[in-house]
């Protein structure tokens, strides 16, 4: 009886061993998406005749992370990963950027294999007009950055010296998309930039104005090429963008014009001096076409960017204008708060 | 049945329990790696030792050396590096399974050859030391932040931290897997 008891205990000791030993391989699958992948290392491993048995088990336990991003059709949904900085801030027609010229970064704080959003609001203050825009940007990867800004235009006092009303304001919807065709911001070839194509898809909604004005189109779609570079062994940061379009004043004031002015080529300068991980001063330059014969000027700009944590920078700047619909010596302060995840 | 069952249990208690002590390895086949009594560290397979395995050419420039504080000053920074990046649950699994020790000083022997402060680099090119590890861009992101915080806790100038980075920013070609 003794013996048939203790045989039952080792029966059921060696039982208990078999059905623990299934756990060690779960343990060991679930950091598999951390782990090397295997066929990869078939391309760029050295030794491809290596023996499997030399390789050390894996270590890690899985750990159930509470704060573990959601993972959507295989997405890191708003799990941040970029250095500060290096999604920009927003430019006025809602892209990734300096303050006035759009950059060849992605907005969002996501890496490959990740979702990121970002949000904005911009103030200018001119001597005789103000700017508002706020807008929404959708960071996918390193790859995909789209972007919707309204922007708002207050005329003030000009409004009534124009004849169109006291206070009147331009509106403008920018639908921005931009793709990241090669290299990176930071890392890779030193002379190799990130490089975008992208387009701004711009709606005035202010159609039978502009057109009264002498703008041929109420919308229209400006096509852009982005190079931006930090040169870390000078903590600058280069860019320069090539615009084709037909934007009068950004596109508050139409497109073309009537007497048939129609796309140009125009460019975006950014040099941006890194002050320490947070912060980063620079100067923009962008040239504009005149279209209309208003005097649509180049703008150009002197700003301060502090990322104030690691989701918030802030965006200050002393732009300059130049004339607006025929009044001169628009230079102000330019205000700007993004919020990036 | 029951006498089936008898005979088994007979069988199993005949059974000799394994001695204590049985060295499993090598019953397995495994072979051990012993640390060096000396430096501590684990043996690796021989490779040809050349400073072009560093990744970069050297900077020349007395004050950058002197940003850094001297050579000493460099592989603290190395070390402190590794220590938080075994600490940083976004890459300490990359860590984990690797030899720190002699991280800590190939990684600073790495530093202080590419600042030019005089050092030979003896470890490995940077394709086969991070071959099989599978490293992203943003497990690259969350090293080059630990080395910032390690370079700041040491009062290296801003702009010398970039020149350092500078050096290792190219290597993610040979770095980055996936």
């Amino acid at each position: 009886m003794t013996l048939a008891a203790f045989s039952f205990i080792a029966i059921a000791g060696a039982a208990v061993q078999i059905a623990a030993s299934p756990a060690p391989p779960r343990n060991a699958l679930a950091p598999v998406p951390e782990a090397p992948p295997l066929l990869a290392q078939g391309e760029a491993g050295p030794n491809p005749g290596r023996d499997p048995a030399s390789e050390p088990p894996p270590e890690v336990e899985p750990q159930p992370d509470p704060d573990e991003p959601p993972r959507i059709a295989g997405f890191d949904v708003l799990a941040g990963g970029k250095l500060l900085l290096t999604n920009g801030v927003t430019t006025v027609e809602g892209s990734s950027g300096g303050g006035l010229a759009r950059w060849a970064t992605i907005g969002g704080r996501q890496m490959a294999g990740g979702i990121g959003l970002s949000g904005h609001a911009t103030a200018i203050e001119l001597p005789d007009y103000g700017w508002r825009s706020y807008g929404v940007m959708l960071g996918i990867g390193d790859r995909v950055e789209l972007s919707y800004a309204r922007a708002d235009f207050d005329t003030r006092d000009i409004g009534a010296l124009l004849g169109i009303g006291q206070g009147y304001t331009f509106n403008l919807d920018t639908f921005g998309a931009k793709l990241r065709m090669t290299g990176d911001l930071v890392y890779g070839q030193t002379w190799l930039p990130q490089i975008a194509v992208g387009i701004e898809h711009k709606r005035s909604r202010d159609g039978a104005l502009v057109r009264a004005l002498g703008a041929a189109d109420a919308s229209g779609t400006d096509y852009t090429l982005s190079a931006t570079k930090l040169l870390l062994a000078r903590s600058l940061l280069v860019n320069a963008t090539l615009r084709y379009t037909a934007a009068n004043e950004l596109g508050l004031l139409g497109f073309g014009s009537a007497a048939g002015a129609g796309y140009r080529l125009q460019f975006e300068g950014s040099l941006g001096y890194q002050l320490s991980r947070r912060a980063v001063v620079g100067a923009e330059y962008r040239t504009k076409p005149d279209n209309l014969g208003l005097g649509d000027d180049d703008w150009l700009d002197v700003f301060a960017a502090y990322s104030l944590t690691d989701n918030l920078t802030l965006t200050a700047a002393y732009v300059d204008l130049g004339s607006i619909a025929t009044i001169p010596g628009q230079r102000g302060g330019f205000l700007s708060a993004q919020v990036a995840f | 049945m029951l006498l089936t069952l008898t005979a088994s249990a007979v069988l199993m208690l005949l059974q000799q329990a394994p001695a204590e002590g049985t060295d499993w390895d090598a019953e397995f086949g495994v072979e051990v790696k012993q640390r060096d009594p000396v430096t501590g560290e684990l043996p690796v397979d021989p490779y040809e030792q050349s400073n072009a395995n560093a990744g970069a050419r050297p900077y020349d420039s007395a004050r950058l050396v002197d940003d850094f504080g001297g050579r000493e000053g460099i592989a603290r920074i190395a070390a402190r590096t590794v220590e938080l990046s075994e600490a940083d649950p976004r890459i300490a699994a990359i860590f984990a399974s690797h030899d720190t020790v002699r991280l800590k000083r190939t990684l600073g022997e790495q530093f202080c050859y590419l600042l030019g402060a005089g050092c030979d680099y003896t470890g490995r090119d940077m394709r086969t030391a991070h071959a099989e590890m599978g490293v992203t861009k943003a497990d690259m992101n969350a090293l080059v932040e630990n080395l910032q915080v390690a370079m700041r806790e040491a009062g290296v100038p801003f702009a010398a931290q970039n020149r350092l980075l500078a050096k290792l920013a190219p290597m993610s070609r040979e770095v980055v897997m996936r």
